[in-house]
């Protein structure tokens, strides 16, 4: 680790080691250690509940950060996520339920059969672009969604596949606190991954292809590879998650994944911030808290049991003004907020940023 | 015959929607993805006007299509016009959300259950019979005749009309047609006003047909391939397009497996994708702009 550097002052560093630390000043790393102290203590001091909501928190961590390393960097849009969590799940549902595979088998197979998948979903990007390349993956989610459901019906399970919680050593994993800790390290890794892939060859290239890609292509990037790359690695990554939503639920069923699910990752990152690890990290914990919130604040309002029935609509709606209220008024997201208030005191008395290079 | 009647309905259906898509993406190049939403508002707004106007069904359907054609405008000047400027993606994604609030409205105030707006206009859907013993529900016939209408109304307009010329030259160079006056956010309104009008009138048809539930927008999300099939700026391929994925939906279902409802018109959508993306009848370079 080399000498910890000031922030605002002016850009010191010297070397790449330097620039590319993950912890570059002190206040970084001593919140860090406070950030990795409260979250290593959660687990003794909440409630389930409160802990099977952070487990979800962390799982949408995961899915949030590969739709952010495809959208936001690769620059390839996909509106077909929440058929990507589906092949994961129903990998672990049908090999768990034809074969009964233990989840050391079904969790590397959700991620080959992501990462094919990804080849799939990307093959379009090769020739299409934007708008285009949204659609195709539109209708592959549908196809996705199509074979789960086809496979439901042909083996009567009308209602959905149930899967046992795993067992690792014997012991079976089911209390709230395990599954705390398995999302937990799953998002780490998953954020471990995410940020040394960026600051790698193939970060780069994505970014390139993502900024332009003739010229890209002319820096000596192989374009069709750098898309191709990007859609595997997140597609596996999001297969995997899938794989973890299935365990965690101990069920799978088509209706979990809708067009709705993929409308809540790209808000995620859309809320969050594009472009950015810590946008998908903080859009995630917004959008997988925000129907819990709505339903206090509605539970809050007098009559509360009239509304009970329509809380789900309730969240329909909200979710879509916050959506539109952020498209319209704060397109750089919940980072783009947590930046200006970093700067404002960072930089305070003064107003402005300096120009040019003085900050990351 | 039956099944050539089927096809010909599901393709009025398709039609009838995907005309609206292609309103818009060829005058904004926006593509709207919460159309089958505004097309169900469209279907809930004559629940309105129909217990209000339950004495006439004529004034009730009319009035429910001027209601629609002012939400269209509405959603283009308080939200669209908002995402002007922004990137193509980002518009796209105002649609997205502007369809998942309008969704939770129209659970909130009309509830999900599924509805029956014909029930207070006293109206009846009896069953024709065709020869070749094939039969038509009356409402699918109207929805063939309305489309015939609809497309022959949108040339002639297009062609012909005032507005209909300044809105072909928006979507061919907003800037040159600004140049020469062309007040770009009153075509852009109307654009999605007619949008919007359009799907609202197949939306009405549809729930007369088959009864009103929020599941009517997935009808609205499958006519999309069919714009696309046909390109997404001609309004000849989204009639040819719509023909391709109702018989190809039609067909499959009958002789394959009625599981593949959903997912047929995605299906022809990815072939089209892979084999010529700018559509049928669609231009080339409407590729590149986005």
């Amino acid at each position: 680790m080399s000498r910890r550097q000031p922030r605002a002052s002016g850009y010191f560093r010297t070397t790449y080691e330097e620039d590319h630390a993950f912890i570059q000043t002190r206040l970084e790393w001593w919140s860090l250690t406070a950030l990795v102290a409260a979250l290593v203590a959660m687990p003794m001091i909440a409630s389930p509940f409160l802990l099977d909501l952070a487990a979800q928190v962390f799982l949408a961590i995961v899915g949030a950060l590969a739709l952010a390393l495809l959208t936001g960097y690769a620059g390839q849009i996909s509106l077909g996520h929440a058929g990507l969590l589906a092949a994961g799940a129903f990998t672990v549902g049908i090999l768990f339920k034809e074969f009964a595979a233990p989840f050391w088998i079904t969790l590397p197979a959700a991620a080959v059969v992501g990462a094919l998948l990804g080849v799939v979903f990307g093959l379009p990007s090769l020739r299409l672009r934007g708008l285009y390349l949204a659609v195709s993956t539109l209708a592959l989610h549908f196809v996705v969604v199509y074979v789960g459901g086809e496979y439901e019906t042909k083996r009567g399970l009308s209602t959905g596949v149930v899967i046992d919680a795993p067992r690792i050593w014997g012991v079976e994993i089911s209390s709230a606190q395990a599954w705390y800790f398995i999302m937990l390290g799953a998002a780490t890794i998953a954020l471990l991954l995410s940020a040394n892939i960026l600051r790698s060859h193939t970060g780069r290239a994505w970014r390139a292809v993502h900024a332009n890609e003739t010229v890209a292509g002319a820096l000596g990037i192989n374009v069709a590879a750098a898309k191709l790359g990007a859609f595997v690695i997140t597609s596996s990554m999001t297969a995997v998650a899938g794989a973890l939503f299935a365990y965690h639920r101990s069920f799978v069923s088509v209706e979990a994944f809708s067009l709705y699910l993929s409308i809540q990752y790209i808000a995620m990152v859309i809320i969050g911030g594009m472009g950015s690890l810590l946008g998908a990290v903080l859009g995630a914990i917004f959008v997988t808290l925000f129907p819990y919130a709505i339903e206090n604040l509605m539970g809050m309002l007098p009559g509360s049991q009239r509304y009970a029935g329509v809380v789900f609509a309730m969240n329909y709606a909200a979710f879509g003004v916050v959506m539109i209220l952020f498209l319209v008024f704060e397109p750089l997201g919940l980072v783009g907020i947590w930046r200006r208030m970093q700067s404002f005191f960072l930089l305070w008395p003064f107003k402005q940023q300096p120009l040019g290079g003085a900050r990351r | 015959m039956q099944l050539v009647v089927n096809i010909l309905v599901l393709t009025a259906i398709y039609a009838l929607i995907s005309c609206g898509y292609v309103l818009i993406y060829r005058v904004s190049r926006v593509l709207n993805l919460a159309h089958g939403e505004l097309m169900m508002i469209g279907a809930y707004l004559l629940l309105v006007t129909a217990t209000s106007f339950s004495w006439s069904p004529a004034i009730a359907i009319g009035s429910a299509l001027v209601l629609s054609l002012a939400v269209g405008g509405m959603v283009y000047v308080f939200l669209m016009r908002k995402m002007t400027g922004e990137m193509v993606l980002a518009a796209v994604l105002a649609t997205v959300a502007l369809g998942v609030l309008l969704r939770g409205l129209a659970i909130l105030i009309w509830s999900a259950q599924i509805q029956y707006p014909g029930q207070p206009l006293g109206l009846t859907n009896p069953s024709l019979k065709l020869p070749g013993d094939a039969s038509i529900s009356l409402y699918s016939a109207l929805l063939i005749g309305s489309t015939v209408l609809v497309y022959g109304t949108l040339f002639a307009f297009l062609r012909f009309g005032r507005w209909g010329v300044r809105m072909r030259a928006a979507g061919q160079s907003p800037l040159l047609a600004a140049q020469r006056g062309i007040n770009l956010h009153g075509v852009y309104a109307l654009a999605w006003g007619l949008s919007t009008l359009t799907g609202a009138l197949a939306g009405i048809l549809i729930a007369l047909d088959t009864g009103l539930s929020q599941t009517i927008v997935l009808i609205g999300l499958k006519a999309f391939p069919a714009a696309l099939v046909g390109g997404l700026d001609s309004l000849v391929g989204a009639l040819v397009g719509s023909l391709i994925v109702a018989a190809a939906e039609v067909l499959l279902i009958h002789y394959v497996d009625p599981l593949l409802s959903d997912v047929v018109p995605f299906l022809v959508l990815i072939g089209m994708l892979v084999l010529r993306p700018w559509g049928l009848f669609g231009t080339r370079e409407a590729l590149d702009r986005v």
